[in-house]
């Protein structure tokens, strides 16, 4: 109705923070519009925040008391007279109180209107519509009767395997596969208890379960005047812990036929809610069968919607904002094509080895791929900002266009290896790993991709066992490649060195002639310095282990360096060059006769040196302790503070308890002196809403525990020991 | 053609640009130039040998007991308490080498300079591989002397302390005389005196005089286990009073840090001493010393030269009664090889002139023949030049004497040379010597020689230094002996007289060699040619911190 046309909107406030809060920003800015951002006490100096033309405080970090107060929120925005609210995705995003909070407020929601978000909400009732619609959906029971008996002929009548999933529930919690009747009555009493204890709502419902699915989602738009399109599909299947890590679009290996299906039942399904908008269909499709079945509806704009708008050359975020002002959609569904194929990796602070546990902590060096109009970067961290544990530990999200399937992935794989992260475990390298597989390359994803090819995506950390001395042929290749890097590492960080006493000197406006001395030449008379120095390899795909590796390294004449390896097969390396220019991270170097282009990241961290290398497309890590003395005073040049010291234990040693994620302590259970079996828990660590439980990993007693409930704790702090007990014997025997 | 001006006068972008540069006058592929390189090659390799030898100290067994207590050696020592990857000018490497019975590796100690936390120090570490790091002779003369450029330079003194004290079987050549054991803590407290910081690292043990090292020092640091400091140690306590006690209590660093007060750090263990070392000296405030703003005498931008450093070694005729052009030397050693000679035309056998070594402004003598009257009057009239300026000179010698006969005496020559040496001697400049050929007679004198006291002086592996050459040499005393001889009736024969001749040029060929003269610490060492311009630039940075002196002289007889 052309009565809905609004007064066009100056002034936005995003409701939200990170990446998404920038992407927003991005194309207000361009369309001439302010923008108001929003910020928690851990979010002060956040991007976010710098690139908004307003920031408004709205309280403490946890997002409980910030994000998702929705008066802190309004209030924001009247106080600047932000004519409309952005709710990005997650926080507010989908929910209704908020949606009909601002329109109370005359406010306008840059989202769908709030009874469609909540027919969308709740399963039962989402399913419920699209059947109505004529949108399949899976074969299942939504209704309220929660009979065991009646619950078991339902499931019969699906057929087996099913899956029980908790009627408000989400993210995998309280859900169940069954396989035949016989485990049906143990899962259905299991996810009850779970539903019950998760959401406050025991009610369950049974759906189909399809054991080769694949998640395609549909972006629809729809606009105050009816009309509702669709850019066509994403597929986002490969997915970890239930959530999506990399996404495409289009679908690989569907029919233009199936296209045009899937696309008009993701707009029958948005007409059947009224929807306004951008708004994304979900779909399971069995690649069996090859039908497809309404999952549910996302209510937002989707933070994979980058690939939509590289294949259709589109702005999703102006959409938004036009068909808030009540235009009409900019184009009609005939106007819109497809053009070529575009992938987005999500780039997140975790510990792929530990099963994708969630990292926080501070981006020492963060180098992204350069942009262009093909590769895009969506961040909303720069170097020296941290990834906190309050909220999504996603750093970025790194999208790559391509003519076709394979020259996107070419790209993508290309960007990521030049995307340069140190200070906390990424998942880059995995997904370096994912974007080369055969089975992806070859587009057979589904949402069981990583379990499938887990031996091949994750390798065993038994493969970096090299002491054994049993280690194959190709391992034996890896460490070579490893000690070169870790020599090339080491002349690097000491061409930084020669670089930055002159620029300090330089910088007091001292000179070359003093130069000379503080040149890093490492000069001696009639003889060469030869440099002894252990670095650590911590293979990024194998947790704590770390490969030490021996060099000694050289200063020729010339400025040349000769590093020798050592070991049992000795590994001469010479090398030359300088950096690309003056604190840059990059090096030019000529390793053995050939030029190399590599980055060096240092940074000091929890009483360890660690330098990172770049190289072609692989990263290494190495550590270097401090020295450091536990009785003595031995502060250094940069700064010690309490977690530095309570750092001398090394981690290493037996009995060492460390956190296995960086996260809060919620609940200690022990106290020093305290007699521990194994496996009994110690305490318990929150990060990203979830529990963790340390366990005790021997037998023994307590021992310098010193962590207190509330205390945040790093990745890999050491939190107490547990002292042997053949240690403690002969004590107990004198007190006797 | 270019523009013609009738006058044949054209315009150019500088006028001064390009005007100054050195021609190399070096042809690499000559047959002298490579036997000129083999053979200087051959003195390299000599020197690189006997320097390996040193660097492993008292030998495999000392080091391994050494090492097996935690230790490390001297050298490993200076390089982790020195800035990562910075340079280390290591002074007197052959001190002490074939001067005694028994091989005395470096004279016993390592002493050098290098920077901490940017701060350039005089490092002085014992060797206690060697004779158990006591002090010989050469030992006490080496540390004193380290002392002295310290003192000259106002360098902060680390002492690694690592010693049994005084040789005592050459307690008589260590122990009484003014520059003998004693002097070692005068020139302590003289340089403390002046705000010079004086540290101590005691990483072993400090017995008898050797305490006064830490004691005397202004801020010291004791390791646990390994040091100690007492003037008597346990045997010799048990000799004089019965009292049985350990090592560790009698003067460990328990005591000492908590009880004696003798030492202020308690470090754990060597790196930890060392560690604690470079605190000391990041702490320094030296506002007792005036550093001269080297952006004064230094340009920020600096040109290599345009001839390689290593071409240097094909220069240096194989044959010394040969001579050559020392503007060849200067062409390689002198940023972009730019040389701006005064006075060319007159007294040509000595060439002056202004250059930069790293940005760093000289005034460079060197020798190209003998010196004339006029050569020495020049040669005093430019250094007058850079001691107004505050420009440090560089001597580089070569030098067979001031010229003999009676036309040269009939012109004052020994006036003249009088003049140069009142020079030399009284300029206030940083002064740096360069044998880089023969050393004799008064030319040694004038060209600022050792006992003219410059900030440095090294030798290249070819030089000689003598009062004159052997074979002139030879040829007086055979005279006196001849006619020594006709006044006692006596008879020479040809082959007596050959004999005779030949032992002196032998005993003049030893003494006057590089290694004889290193080793009795005539010099601070004896260098690559091609490593000229590296040391000469870390040797003028480490003269030029201090405050610029007023000069003035003595009569100059006119």
């Amino acid at each position: 109705s052309g009565d809905r046309q609004n007064k066009p909107i100056e002034k936005i406030l995003i409701a939200n923070r990170g990446e998404i809060a920038c992407r927003v920003i991005r194309t207000a800015k361009r369309l001439g519009i302010k923008t108001v951002a929003v910020y928690s006490d851990a979010d002060r100096f956040a991007m976010h925040v710098k690139n908004a033309d307003e920031a408004v405080h709205i309280g403490p970090a946890p997002a409980s008391l910030s994000y998702l107060s929705a008066a802190k929120i309004i209030a924001a925005a009247k106080a600047t007279n932000a004519e409309a609210i952005h709710p990005g995705y997650g926080f507010l995003s989908e929910n209704v109180q908020f949606a009909e909070l601002c329109k109370e407020e005359g406010i306008r929601f840059i989202g769908p209107p709030s009874p469609a978000i909540h027919a969308m909400g709740n399963k039962s009732v989402s399913k419920e519509v699209m059947t109505a619609a004529g949108v399949p959906v899976v074969p299942g029971y939504h209704g309220d009767n929660q009979d065991v008996n009646f619950l078991l002929r339902e499931a019969e009548r699906i057929g087996y395997p099913v899956l029980i999933k908790a009627t408000l529930g989400g993210g995998g919690k309280g859900m169940k596969i069954v396989h035949d009747d016989s485990e049906f009555l143990d899962c259905l009493s299991s996810a009850q208890r779970e539903a019950a204890a998760a959401f406050g709502d025991s009610r369950v419902l049974i759906e189909k379960y399809l054991t080769r699915p694949r998640h395609i989602e549909v972006q629809i738009f729809g606009d105050m005047h009816g009309n509702v399109v669709h850019l066509f599909e994403r597929d986002c299947s490969v997915q970890r812990r239930h959530q999506k890590i990399i996404e495409e679009a289009p679908a690989p290996g569907i029919s233009e036929e199936f296209r045009q299906q899937i696309g008009q039942a993701a707009v029958n399904a948005a007409k059947a809610v009224g929807y306004e908008s951008a708004g994304t269909v979900e779909f399971i499709v069995d690649t069996i069968t090859g039908k497809f079945y309404f999952m549910e509806m996302n209510t937002r704009l989707q933070v994979e919607h980058p690939v939509t708008e590289m294949v259709t050359g589109q702005d999703l975020v102006e959409w938004q904002i036009r068909v808030a002002n009540g235009e009409p959609l900019p184009l009609q569904q005939n106007q819109l094509q497809l053009s070529g194929h575009a992938f987005e990796a999500r780039i997140y602070a975790e510990n792929v080895p530990r099963g994708f546990l969630p990292a926080a902590g501070k981006l020492y060096h963060y180098s992204p791929p350069p942009v262009s109009s093909t590769v895009r970067v969506e961040t909303g961290v720069g170097q020296g900002d941290s990834v906190s544990v309050y909220y999504d530990p996603m750093i970025a999200k790194l999208v790559a266009w391509g003519n076709d399937r394979s020259a996107a992935l070419i790209k993508l794989h290309n960007s990521l290896s030049k995307f340069q992260i140190a200070g906390l475990p990424t998942n880059i390298t995995f997904l370096k790993t994912l974007a080369k597989h055969p089975a992806f390359v070859a587009g057979e994803v589904g949402t069981h991709f990583i379990e499938e090819h887990r031996d091949q995506l994750l390798p065993s950390p038994d493969l970096f066992k090299f002491e054994a001395g049993s280690a194959a042929v190709n391992i034996a290749e890896d460490l070579r490649v490893v000690q070169q890097a870790a020599a090339i590492a080491a002349v690097g960080m000491y061409l930084t060195l020669r670089e930055g006493t002159q620029a300090r000197k330089t910088g007091t406006g001292e000179c070359q002639a003093r130069g000379s001395w503080t040149a890093g030449s490492g000069f001696r008379l009639n003889h060469l310095y030869t440099r002894p120095m252990t670095m650590d390899w911590k293979p990024e795909t194998a947790g704590n282990t770390s490969v030490p590796v021996k060099l000694m390294t050289t200063y020729e004449t010339n400025s040349k360096f000769s590093v020798e390896v050592q070991g049992e097969e000795p590994l001469r390396v010479n090398i030359s060059g300088q950096r690309a220019s003056r604190g840059s991270p990059d090096l030019r170097l000529e390793v053995d006769d050939q030029m190399a282009s590599v980055s060096l990241g240092q940074y000091f961290q929890d009483g360890t040196n660690n330098i990172h290398l770049w190289r072609e497309d692989k990263h290494y890590h190495y550590t270097m302790p401090w020295l450091s003395f536990e009785r003595e005073e031995s502060d250094d040049e940069h700064g010690s503070d309490k977690s530095h010291r309570e750092q001398t234990y090394s981690t290493t040693a037996i009995g060492a308890v460390t956190a296995p994620m960086a996260g809060r302590v919620v609940k200690i259970f022990v106290e020093n002196g305290g007699r521990v079996k194994k496996g009994e828990p110690l305490l318990v660590l929150e990060a990203m809403k979830m529990e963790h439980v340390v366990r005790a990993p021997v037998e023994g007693l307590v021992d310098g525990a010193h962590v207190v409930v509330g205390q945040q704790v790093n990745d890999n702090m050491v939190l107490l020991q547990i002292k042997e007990r053949r240690q403690s014997v002969p004590d107990e025997e004198d007190d006797d | 053609g270019p523009s013609a001006d009738p006058r044949g006068i054209r315009e150019f972008v500088s006028l001064d640009y390009g005007l100054n540069v050195l021609k190399d006058g070096v042809d690499t592929q000559s047959e002298t130039f490579q036997a000129n390189l083999k053979a200087m090659e051959g003195l390299l390799v000599e020197l690189r040998q006997h320097v390996e030898k040193v660097r492993l100290g008292g030998g495999t067994k000392a080091v391994e007991r050494h090492k097996a207590r935690r230790k490390l050696l001297p050298r490993e020592r200076i390089d982790n308490l020195l800035d990562p990857g910075a340079p280390f000018l290591e002074l007197s490497q052959l001190a002490g080498h074939e001067l005694y019975n028994e091989p005395l590796p470096s004279g016993g100690i390592v002493t050098g300079i290098g920077p901490i936390h940017g701060r350039l120090c005089m490092l002085i570490a014992n060797d206690p591989t060697v004779k158990g790091g006591t002090y010989y002779p050469i030992t006490v003369k080496k540390h004193l002397r380290a002392q002295e450029i310290a003192a000259q330079n106002q360098l902060p003194c680390i002492y690694l302390v690592d010693s049994g004290g005084a040789n005592l079987p050459r307690q008589a050549e260590v122990f009484p005389d003014r520059d003998h054991f004693g002097r070692i803590f005068y020139n302590q407290a003289q340089m403390s005196r002046a705000g010079i910081p004086q540290i101590a690292l005691v990483l072993g043990s400090c017995t008898a005089g050797g305490a006064y090292v830490p004691a005397m020092a202004d801020e010291s640091v004791i390791v646990k286990g390994n040091g100690t400091i007492f003037l008597a140690g346990p045997p010799l306590v048990k000799a004089a009073t019965g009292e049985i006690v350990s090592a560790e209590d009698l003067g460990g660093a328990t005591l000492h840090c908590s009880i004696s007060g003798v030492s202020d750090y308690f470090a754990n263990d060597e790196m930890h001493a060392l560690a604690i070392g470079r605190k000391i000296v990041r702490n320094l405030h030296l506002a007792g010393i005036t550093e001269q703003g080297p952006e004064r005498t230094t340009e920020a931008e600096v040109k290599e030269p345009l001839f390689t450093a290593e071409d240097l070694r094909g220069i240096i005729p194989a044959d010394r009664r040969q001579s050559y052009d020392i503007r060849s030397v200067i062409a390689h050693v002198v940023d972009g090889s730019e040389f701006d000679e005064f006075k060319k035309l007159y007294g040509p056998t000595l060439v002056t002139g202004f250059a930069r070594i790293k940005g760093q402004a000289v005034g460079i003598v060197g020798n190209n023949g003998i010196l004339f009257t006029e050569s020495a009057l020049k040669g005093a009239h430019f250094i007058q030049l850079c001691a107004q300026r505050h420009i440090p000179l560089i001597f580089l010698q070569n030098i067979t004497g001031f010229m003999v006969g009676s036309k040269s005496e009939a012109s004052g020559i020994a006036k003249a040379g009088a003049k140069m040496v009142m020079a030399v001697a009284c300029a206030k400049v940083p002064k740096i010597t360069i044998v880089v050929g023969g050393s004799y007679g008064a030319g040694n004198y004038g060209m600022c020689g050792r006992a003219y006291s410059p900030n440095f002086l090294f030798l290249w592996p070819n030089a000689r230094i003598s009062v004159m050459g052997g074979p002139q040499a030879a040829g007086v005393l055979a005279q006196v002996e001849s006619e020594k001889r006709k006044r006692e009736g006596k008879t020479w024969n040809p082959d007596e007289e050959e004999a005779f001749k030949n032992k002196v040029v032998e005993a003049y060929e030893r003494e006057g060699n590089p290694y004889y003269a290193s080793a009795r610490l005539w010099d601070d060492g004896i260098i690559d040619p091609a490593d000229t311009r590296q040391v000469l630039s870390l040797c003028l940075s480490a003269s030029t911190r201090t405050a610029p002196r007023e000069t003035s002289y003595g009569v100059f007889r006119m």
